[in-house]
């Protein structure tokens, strides 16, 4: 057991700072920093300067154009990453999708696909949850029936994000309807341009478009862009949602939003006196600080058990409902700091055009629209009541 | 000890509910809160000609004599259906005011304007450092021949830009954190020197920021004594926290049967989710909370109408804190049991989550509420 950062790592320390201070654009920082979702353009230009310097997937194996860090030097990374406000890659691509090429796809797969998610060539998207089964994914409806060289594919795909952007899907389609549920699904890769796509927005409460439906008519998919063997998509899935899960902590994110917190809270006042000398603040914040650091310590132990060539099972479940219930609870006080100024919100879109700054202290700009968005952070990558089952059958044997 | 509503408030009870039945579809609110208005002029003439909008006011200025209890009644049942029309803002707060305070004349000329429905009317109090203190105001207003001169930045003034007359909170003497020395003008809309920023706000309503750059008022613009309002706003404010509550409980109530119908029907894993433990005890949970509320704010209705100020502030204080506690857990749980569903515009359960949000902001947020509760208690 040991805590400490080697000279090397305070090296790579001041050269993960030096870049981000050199590098990072300050409008994709300014979003990013204040909970905005990215813009499709900024989050390219950013994720191609990631892949210039080599840093675009930090997770991937060497052989795959991975970083060969440490786990001490990811920590370091993210934690920078988080303290600059730097958005990570967007994970459909790095994180979700790429792991299933290079882990079960071909080599033609893995030739064709993976320089692309570097380069941000390819806009991904996931194509998991359909209007009847969001929880209960494998009872999945759309299908793909086999046609000589082609899948051609019907059904319909829901809450899919920032398909409006996307050049490619990935979908899990039912093959084989006679099967047991989990053993009739295949893993397709789906050009988003081929004929009979749809794609429909869905606005959100936040008033933004970050989700869609997805409709397929009639879409003929090559066989070629089948993962792994037809009717084993289930295990690739499921691959891909614990790898889902481990990111979503995003706890280098919440650290920064400790740190917004104590900015905004030395401008705010109440009763008189500044916000950061508030009793009922101080305990709040104080307590979700020490929540954010049991979580830290959790997932470093976890990431160091994988190092070291340890199974887990559930754990992962346990980051993903901490680190989203800790995020809540950040937006929740980032809000509450903004006074009446929590109120004022329109849309950006609205903004647009207007050149009218929003209303209130610049800082006011973007928690709310957060603070909204995240409520489904309890929702997405497995809902939080999916996983403490999930734990408590997995870890717990009840 | 009764708790129970009379034949009369029965009826004014009903006839709420079929207002917003009739006029508060998700859809049809939808629409009217993405108007230019975000409300209906003509659902503001019904409800004056349903005597609505005179029923808070005494009969000695005009009005029909309600009491704290018939304002609640008409606040829940809106809050069922997210009533957006200004009345709030119109009726209890701006009318409250000049009720309670008015001269001769001016009550004369508002009152019957504002239960006719023919004047709108805001209340500017708040400002960028004020939070949620009603004594924090750095507004200045100075004497100036037989009038004032105002000078000072409001913010987040509900319902300012459709106000025929905006109460504005002013400094007339001393530090800009005394409780003594802070004066109500009564400033029309259109006042030079007066300018304002419009926008929407999360709950689907409106409200401006105004500044006040050396704008003229007459002495008759005076509203009260002069350096003696905030007994006055503490009063108002009060009353404004009790339909707030009130209109809280009749948004959780109708968040909770949303939700509760949406388990029954939702099916996961082949059964309706309604059937998962974990969810059902969720569901009661939310129950719970609005059950307490709603007790909480038929209790505060009924100690406004006290002497006794600082019962009268307690009880305040209490219901403000259990209903913004309330309104967090059921406006974020409801969105949770619904899934994705629950994260989109269209589905009317997010615009209860996002009122219940203000709500709980609104006038003192729970934190604050629990603060002063403690003072007031010890
Ligand atoms: C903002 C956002 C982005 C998303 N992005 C994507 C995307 O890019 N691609 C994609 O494929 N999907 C995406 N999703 C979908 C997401 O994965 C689903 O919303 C999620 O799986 C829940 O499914 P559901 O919405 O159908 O809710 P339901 O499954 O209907 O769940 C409703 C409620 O019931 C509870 N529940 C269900 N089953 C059980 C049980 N067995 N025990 C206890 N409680 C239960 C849930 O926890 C939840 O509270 C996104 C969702 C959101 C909100």
């Amino acid at each position: 057991m040991d805590l400490s950062f080697s000279k090397e790592d305070l090296a790579f320390r001041d050269e993960v700072r030096e870049f981000l201070a050199t590098s990072l654009p300050a409008d994709v920082k300014d979003r990013c920093d204040r909970g905005l979702h990215p813009t499709k353009e900024g989050q390219i230009r950013w994720q191609k300067i990631l892949n210039e310097k080599g840093w675009m997937a930090p997770n991937w194996p060497k052989e795959y154009g991975g970083t060969g860090w440490t786990i001490t030097q990811k920590y370091i990374a993210a934690h920078e990453f988080g303290h600059a406000a730097a958005p990570i890659a967007l994970p459909f691509g790095v994180s979700m999708v790429g792991p299933v090429i290079y882990t079960f796809g071909n080599q033609e797969q893995k030739d064709k696909y993976l320089p692309r998610i570097l380069n941000s060539d390819d806009w991904w998207c996931q194509g998991y949850s359909e209007p009847g089964s969001g929880s209960d994914l494998a009872s999945l409806q759309t299908r793909a029936v086999r046609d000589g060289d082609h899948y051609v594919v019907n059904g319909q795909k829901i809450w899919t994000s920032f398909a409006q952007n996307a050049d490619m899907i990935f979908c899990l389609v039912r093959t084989d309807s006679n099967a047991k549920q989990q053993e009739g699904i295949s893993f397709l890769l789906i050009d988003m341009k081929t004929p009979g796509i749809t794609v429909k927005p869905i606005i959100g409460l936040d008033k933004e478009h970050s989700l869609n439906e997805v409709f397929f008519d009639d879409v003929r998919v090559p066989v070629e862009n089948r993962i792994g063997e037809e009717n084993k998509g289930w295990t690739y899935a499921k691959f891909l949602l614990g790898n889902e899960r481990t990111g979503i902590a995003r706890v280098a994110r919440s650290k920064r939003q400790v740190e917004r917190l104590r900015e905004i809270a030395s401008l705010e006042r109440s009763g008189g006196r500044s916000l950061a000398e508030d009793q009922d603040f101080i305990n709040k914040l104080t307590r979700i600080e020490v929540d954010l650091m049991s979580l830290e310590y959790t997932e470093l132990r976890y990431l160091s058990m994988i190092a070291n060539g340890k199974e887990l099972t559930a754990e992962p479940s346990l980051l993903k409902i901490k680190g989203t219930e800790i995020q809540q609870r950040l937006t929740s006080l980032l809000v509450e700091s903004l006074g009446m100024y929590g109120a004022p919100y329109e849309a950006e879109r609205a903004y647009a055009g207007r050149n009218e700054a929003p209303v209130g202290p610049d800082y006011a700009h973007g928690p709310m629209a957060e603070h909204l968005y995240l409520r489904a952070a309890t929702i997405y990558g497995g809902s939080n009541e999916i996983q403490r089952n999930i734990v408590s059958k997995m870890v717990l044997g009840l | 000890m009764d708790f129970e509503l009379s034949d009369e408030q029965n009826m004014l009870k009903d006839s709420v509910e079929r207002f917003v039945k009739d006029n508060y579809s998700p859809e049809a609110r939808a629409k009217l809160a993405d108007t230019e208005l975000g409300f209906s002029k003509d659902h503001w003439k019904k409800m004056a000609e349903l005597g609505w909008l005179g029923l808070p006011f005494s009969e000695e200025v005009g009005g029909f004599g309600g009491t704290a209890v018939e304002t609640a009644i008409m606040m829940e049942n809106m809050g069922s259906g997210l009533v957006l029309e200004p009345f709030l803002s119109t009726v209890v707060m701006g009318g409250g005011l000049v009720a309670e305070a008015g001269s001769q004349s001016q009550i004369e000329a508002i009152i019957p304007e504002v239960i006719e429905g023919n004047m709108m009317l805001a209340f500017a109090y708040a400002e960028p450092q004020s939070r949620f203190d009603l004594n924090d105001v750095e507004t200045r207003a100075a004497k100036s021949g037989d009038g004032y001169v105002l000078n000072g930045h409001k913010s987040v003034v509900y319902h300012a830009a459709t106000a025929d007359k905006i109460i504005v909170s002013a400094r007339t003497r001393g530090g800009s954190r005394d409780e003594d020395g802070i004066s109500l003008f009564i400033v029309d809309n259109d006042t030079s020197g007066l300018s304002r920023r419009d926008y929407r706000t999360i709950d689907g309503q409106r409200a401006s920021d105004i500044k006040l750059e050396d704008v003229k008022v007459g002495s008759d613009a005076l509203l009260g004594q002069e350096g003696k309002g905030l007994p006055v706003m503490r009063s108002v404010v009060d009353r404004t926290i009790a339909a707030l509550c009130a209109e809280a409980v009749g948004a959780m109530r109708t968040a909770n049967n949303i939700t509760n119908e949406y388990i029954k029907e939702r099916k996961q894993f082949g059964t309706p989710i309604g059937k998962f433990q974990v969810l059902q005890h969720r569901m009661v949970d939310m129950y719970m909370e609005a059950e307490q509320s709603k007790s909480m704010s038929d209790m505060l209705a009924m100690k406004l109408e006290l002497d006794d100020e600082g019962e009268r502030r307690k009880a305040v204080s209490a219901a403000k804190a259990q209903i913004g506690q309330a309104s967090k857990f059921i406006g974020e749980q409801s969105i949770q049991l619904h899934g994705g569903m629950g994260m989109t515009d269209e589905y009317s359960i997010g615009h209860y989550f996002k009122r219940l949000t203000t709500i709980e902001m609104l006038f003192g947020n729970t934190d604050y509420h629990f603060k002063q509760y403690a003072a007031l208690a010890s």
